[in-house]
């Protein structure tokens, strides 16, 4: 089953409720498209109104009404604080370590937290081209820290990455230090089952807490390595009615607006 | 500089076998000038942009390019570039080689090509597997503490097409609002060609705005609507509803072909274009 076969909320709702949950107000966040941007948001419009959003077309301190579709939508440049070029956002801004939390989605993730989003299948002769790293492999370095939010299942929780797009612990045990990346890296994964987070020592990622309508035993049959489980595990907090009424509000008029008829001069 | 129709910039600068990028991070995309690639018929272009979305899905599902130079490529928000993938996977309609980034290179590689260096340099690519796909991914060591930095060749494109809301009678092109790495991939270019939403007597450009000076601009054409459906600051927003659309046009060969071939190359130019997707009831 999946982790969000429960009646009130959606798989979506519940990861993205419990992201915002972990993200503070002022921090500094470079946010991906989809469920890290809502969450992002949502964190925005309820607890952490003086977040600071960046996304990687070049918006600072954007305060979106709706949901970006793509990472450089107009309703972020018009609600920014700055709007500076692309080469700017990743040398200065990211590489210059201004970058509190990195918010990162991908197509699979090993137990070490690194994360595919490049291929599935041989590199030459794929299986499945999947978009390529964009942004990634670079926040995944320097943000101090970087969250992870995916769905759970054998397929993307995998034992061996066909591909590295982006660096977490590399082969844990410290080889992310090694490696030289300035950043912490990978702190949590957020799934639909619960959170994982790096164990000291080994930085393989073990499951630490887990909403209340999911069992240890399903996380671990949803991971497609043998999940460590950590001594004591947390229970999250089901979404709250004002989480789930400012999340839906959100997608409302993000919807509202995608299907609005443009007007072209011409 | 010369102010020209597009069909006469294309025929004159864009040239089969070439290094050609068209530029613009989500934001004034040069859709009619990609589409006027696909009348014209090139070939073998060794096509480079960061973010191959749908107006490369185009040119690569028409058949006008066998190389590509990227660092994400996708629909964003919505899934797959079906056409790119296709190309890649099942190489249709021909074989597409891939020179694969992540952004952070690739603006490097723009920045050297710009400021002709022969190479970018970042504290970029750790523990990913692009430099094992992409021997062009290397590493330089500092002079000054012995750090190993990650190196990318500069990217000097034949020449780069993109699209902008203003230019004057002199060529002088104004841009604004979201920039990607556009200024850096027209300065990389030996050619740069820029579609402007109209060309005006007086740029009123503030302090520090955008402008590419006319003597860096090869030819401007004058096609308002030209980014659709991507969108132009000023002028109009971006037509997500399209993007979602495109999802199943793409999705089938013969589907995209059918729209390819009825409204690009069944089309003599880019308000054609427009006037038979409105007739079809098919937008904007």
């Amino acid at each position: 089953m999946s982790g969000g076969a429960r009646p009130g909320w959606s798989p979506d709702e519940m990861m993205t409720v419990t992201a915002a949950r972990m993200l503070w107000d002022r921090c500094v966040c470079f946010v991906g498209i989809g469920l890290p941007s809502a969450a992002a948001n949502l964190a925005r419009l309820l607890h952490a109104p003086d977040i600071v959003l960046i996304y990687e077309s070049g918006t600072i301190g954007t305060r979106p009404d709706v949901l970006p579709l793509s990472i450089g939508d107009g309703e972020l440049a018009e609600t920014a604080s700055a709007v500076v070029p692309l080469p700017e956002i990743f040398a200065y801004w990211l590489q210059g370590g201004r970058v509190d939390v990195g918010f990162l989605g991908a197509a699979q993730v090993d137990r070490y937290g690194n994360l595919n989003s490049t291929v599935i299948g041989p590199y030459a002769k794929p299986k499945t081209r999947l978009p390529g790293a964009g942004g990634a492999p670079e926040i995944a370095i320097h943000a101090k820290q970087v969250f992870v939010v995916l769905k759970q299942s054998p397929r993307s929780f995998v034992a061996e990455l066909g591909f590295r797009s982006s660096g977490g612990f590399l082969e844990g045990h410290g080889a992310r230090a090694r490696s030289g990346a300035p950043g912490a890296g990978p702190q949590a994964i957020i799934t639909d089952y619960g959170v994982m987070k790096p164990a000291e020592g080994s930085e393989e990622f073990e499951l630490v807490a887990r909403y209340e309508h999911v069992t240890v035993a399903e996380a671990v049959a949803a991971t497609g390595w043998p999940l460590r489980v950590a001594a004591s595990v947390a229970i999250l907090a089901p979404p709250q009615t004002e989480e789930l009424e400012v999340l839906r509000d959100l997608h409302r008029r993000t919807r509202e607006a995608n299907s609005r008829p443009v007007k072209l001069p011409v | 500089m010369a102010i020209t129709t597009l069909r006469e910039a294309i025929e004159a600068h864009v040239h089969d076998g070439e290094t050609v990028a068209l530029e613009g991070f989500t934001h004034l995309i040069p859709f009619a000038a990609g589409h006027e690639i696909i009348r014209q018929g090139r070939r073998g272009l060794r096509l480079v942009r960061m973010t191959p979305d749908l107006v490369y899905d185009q040119m690569i599902g028409a058949g006008c390019a066998d190389r590509l130079t990227f660092s994400w490529g996708g629909n964003p928000g919505v899934g797959s570039a079906h056409r790119v993938r296709d190309a890649i996977e099942n190489a249709w309609p021909g074989p597409l080689a891939i020179n694969e980034h992540s952004h952070a290179g690739m603006a490097a590689a723009y920045v050297a090509g710009a400021s002709r260096l022969p190479f970018g340099m970042l504290r970029g690519y750790l523990g990913t597997d692009l430099p094992l796909v992409n021997a062009s991914i290397r590493s330089v060591t500092c002079p000054y503490t012995g750090e190993q930095l990650a190196t990318v060749p500069a990217l000097n494109p034949d020449v780069t097409i993109l699209h902008a809301q203003k230019a004057d009678r002199a060529g002088n092109v104004l841009l604004a609002g979201i920039l990607g790495a556009q200024k850096e991939a027209g300065l990389a270019a030996k050619r740069l060609l820029v579609t402007v939403e109209e060309i005006v007597e007086d740029l009123g450009t503030p302090m520090n705005g955008i402008v590419l000076p006319h003597w860096v601009v090869t030819a401007v054409a004058c096609v308002p609507g030209g980014a659709w459906p991507s969108y132009a600051r000023g002028y109009y927003s971006r037509d997500n509803a399209f993007y979602i659309a495109w999802d199943e046009i793409s999705r089938d060969r013969t589907a995209f072909t059918a729209w390819i071939d009825r409204y690009v190359r069944g089309t003599a130019d880019f308000p054609a274009f427009i006037a038979a997707l409105r007739a079809d009831g098919a937008r904007p």
